[in-house]
């Protein structure tokens, strides 16, 4: 029983290695002979190869290791080159964007921020580009593109935080900078400068959809588990052919919930809540400074503040009653 | 098959990683104090360890004796006497004895005074006491909408040690590479004047000895393209949040409903004393502290050469209220509860070892721009008495 409750695989599977379909002419060939890992297949195939790299692949990761080069070597010197510090301060250090003196300038001076803008060109030329890669890796398995349009619902995101809404706002220094505690902390001030995200519609259907997200993978993957006994996991030909696995699933669901997914239609639902959650996220975002400037002030326009009573009746703001300055 | 044996080996990783990186976590029990509406998670958390680590480290020490009022005025008795002479012979010993061990109770009298002649200004440690005790003074009578009646002595940030612990100066380190890369903006090291974060290292430089702007919100639903604050000034403010937080030991709500940070009608009254803290804190350094540069030799000045300065924990040192609100003032009423002679020497001319006497230059009434107007600081006093409570 308790081998279906493990965050690990427990039966790893080890036939003759899968070669893949035989490519077109004029496509780079696979590259690397396959090899089995034990580590791997405790989280998925133990086999690891062939790779596919192509000449889009190729240009991705170099673009994505020149950015990943500048904004290290960037954090690098920004402690002096002190290797200790490096270390210790490393989710502290960024590669921070131009202040806003320099507005939309396409190359300010290297030393105040145009860094960030060679490390922002190139990290997004390797992302689009691995986008096209996936895109037609999908079309070459005769495959649908899902998967590519999910992950072109991220790089909306991400293109609206650090290309879209800077232009817009006519400054890239409000773009968000590389590194990992700064862009939290940029993420905090954005929403404190702009009169609190949670006030923000766009925020919250983003949140319902990841959550919802979580809640969606939590079902479905405890379900399929939970029948895996009955060869609940062969999902797909369960869509048109269910088995006692599908009829036992939807026959607990009815039972808790009085409804029940199929196995088709889960699926669908997942995919649309990934997708929409930075597909929202990224439009809260883009309305945030150009069209809404403080969105607890919005939500008290349009009603969906809660009111408090005023239990600080003696409090005035200090800086209006004349005195000190 | 065995799995605690990873399991372990990476909950040991995450533990090594977060030693070393510094995490300051704190163990239960932690103690929860509701201070506003109810649903507006409007909290004080308290860590119980911290707490009685907090409540040992301060305690308003006795004064040295009870001093006669009565008597010959020492500014009778001795010479160069410039801003206590209007006390009793007594008062003046007595508060002689007690500053000696709020701020120099290894050395004694000689870290002031010249063992030869106690009278003589020679030992630049006497003239910056002197300017130390004019500030003390004007803090108590200027600043009653901060310190209310219960008021500051030495003792409130020196606590035995001639530099206070909690001083700041300007923060550079660590120095950035010279030439084209590395690009900072002042940030993204740890701040250790911001709480450690990763916010802008120098924000106490530009509030509380500048006066930029530390408002970011607008006031209206919409653009109006009349705000220039951006996410980076929005980080600059927090900066300085982020420290009057750690200097009190205090949450974001204990001034502010987070929800809407900016409004001054949802904020506990906590928040009227912090503002007049900030304009306070900004006086003094302005027109106390960074006035005595040329006294101070390099070794008692911060790694960028500028002097060192105060801020809100100087004298709270990680307490809500300095000393847990007990009045050290009422032993030394007479000596540092109003100001007497106001008059700034011009320390430029100052030689250690061979100034005999430096005389103020003629008294200047209130030294500073910065200080509330009477009427405004008596009409907030009853904010701020709310605040005390």
């Amino acid at each position: 029983m308790s081998q279906y409750q493990n965050i690990f695989t427990l039966t790893q599977v080890r036939g003759p290695f899968e070669e893949g379909i035989p490519l077109p002419a004029g496509d780079t060939p696979r590259s690397g002979k396959p090899f089995h890992l034990w580590l791997a297949g405790l989280f998925g195939n133990a086999q690891i190869g062939p790779i596919y790299l192509g000449f889009l692949g190729s240009v991705s990761i170099a673009c994505g290791t020149i950015a990943f080069l500048i904004i290290g070597l960037n954090m690098w010197a920004s402690v002096g080159w002190d290797p200790v510090q490096f270390v210790r301060q490393l989710f502290w250090l960024a590669l921070e964007p131009p202040p806003a003196k320099y507005g939309l300038k396409i190359i300010p001076p290297l030393s105040e921020g145009g860094w960030w803008i060679i490390a922002g060109f190139f990290l997004t030329t390797s992302v689009l580009l691995w986008w096209v890669r996936m895109y037609r890796r999908a079309r070459q398995l005769e495959m649908g593109t899902h998967v590519c349009w999910a992950f072109a619902a991220a790089i909306w995101l991400f293109l609206v935080l650090g290309f879209i809404r800077p232009v817009l706002m006519g400054s890239w220094a409000e773009a968000v900078p590389f590194g990992i505690f700064p862009h939290l902390d940029w993420t905090a001030s954005f929403s404190i400068r702009y009169g609190n995200l949670y006030y923000n519609p766009f925020h919250a259907l983003s949140i319902v959809f990841l959550y919802g997200s979580v809640l969606l993978f939590a079902m479905h993957g405890a379900t399929i588990l939970a029948v895996t006994r009955y060869g609940g996991e062969r999902e797909l030909e369960q869509i048109s052919d269910r088995g006692t696995a599908s009829e036992r699933a939807a026959l607990f669901w009815r039972w808790t919930m009085g409804f029940n997914a199929t196995m088709e239609s889960v699926h669908r639902w997942a995919w649309w809540f990934a997708v929409l959650t930075p597909l929202t996220g990224g439009i809260g975002i883009l309305l945030t400074g150009t069209v809404v400037d403080n969105w607890y002030l919005w939500g008290i326009k349009h009603g969906i503040v809660a009111p408090l009573p005023d239990i600080y009746p003696g409090v005035v703001d200090p800086a209006t009653t004349g005195g000190g300055q | 098959m065995n799995l605690w044996l990873p399991m372990a080996a990476g909950a040991g990783a995450l533990l090594a990683v977060a030693s070393f990186v510094g995490t300051d976590w704190d163990l239960p029990p932690v103690d929860t104090e509701q201070v506003g509406y109810r649903g507006t998670g409007m909290y004080k958390t308290r860590d119980r360890e911290k707490e009685a680590a907090l409540k040992a480290a301060n305690v308003v020490p006795e004064a040295p004796w009870e001093a006669d009022p009565e008597g010959d005025r020492a500014g009778d008795i001795y010479e160069n006497v410039q801003v206590l002479g209007h006390l009793s012979d007594d008062q003046f010993n007595q508060f002689m004895a007690a500053i000696t061990e709020w701020i120099a109770p290894e050395e004694g009298c000689v870290y002031c005074h010249n063992a030869e002649n106690f009278a003589t200004d020679d030992v630049y440690q006497k003239v910056v006491s002197r300017r130390m005790i004019q500030m003390t003074q004007a803090i108590n009578e200027d600043w009653t909408p901060h310190v209310q009646q219960v008021g500051v002595t030495c003792y409130t940030c020196h606590r035995g040690q001639a530099i206070p612990a909690n001083v700041w100066s300007r923060d550079t380190s660590p120095t950035p590479a010279p030439g084209m890369a590395g690009y900072r903006a002042g940030q993204n090291v740890v701040a250790k004047y911001g709480g450690n974060s990763a916010l802008p290292q120098n924000a106490l430089e530009d509030y509380l000895l500048e006066d930029k702007a530390i408002r970011v919100h607008s006031n209206t639903a919409l653009p109006t393209g009349t705000n220039p604050a951006g996410t980076k000034e929005t980080e600059n403010t927090w900066s300085l949040m982020m420290h009057m937080s750690e200097s009190l030991g205090a949450n974001c709500t204990t001034c502010h409903n987070s929800r809407a940070f900016n409004d001054w009608d949802q904020s506990p009254p906590q928040r009227v004393s912090a503002w007049h803290g900030i304009r306070m804190s900004r006086a003094l350094n302005n027109d106390y502290l960074v006035g005595l540069a040329p006294l101070f030799p390099d070794s008692r000045k911060g790694p960028a050469g500028d002097v060192y300065k105060v801020s809100c924990a100087t004298c709270h040192n990680g307490v809500q209220k300095p000393l847990y609100g007990v009045s050290m003032l009422e032993d030394y009423v007479d000596a540092l509860s109003r100001k007497t002679q106001t008059g700034v020497p011009d320390y430029s001319t100052y030689v250690p070892g061979e100034t005999l006497t430096l005389e103020p230059a003629p008294d200047a009434g209130t030294t500073s721009s910065l200080v509330p107007a009477q009427g405004q600081a008596a009409g907030e006093r009853n904010v701020a008495a709310v605040a005390g409570q």
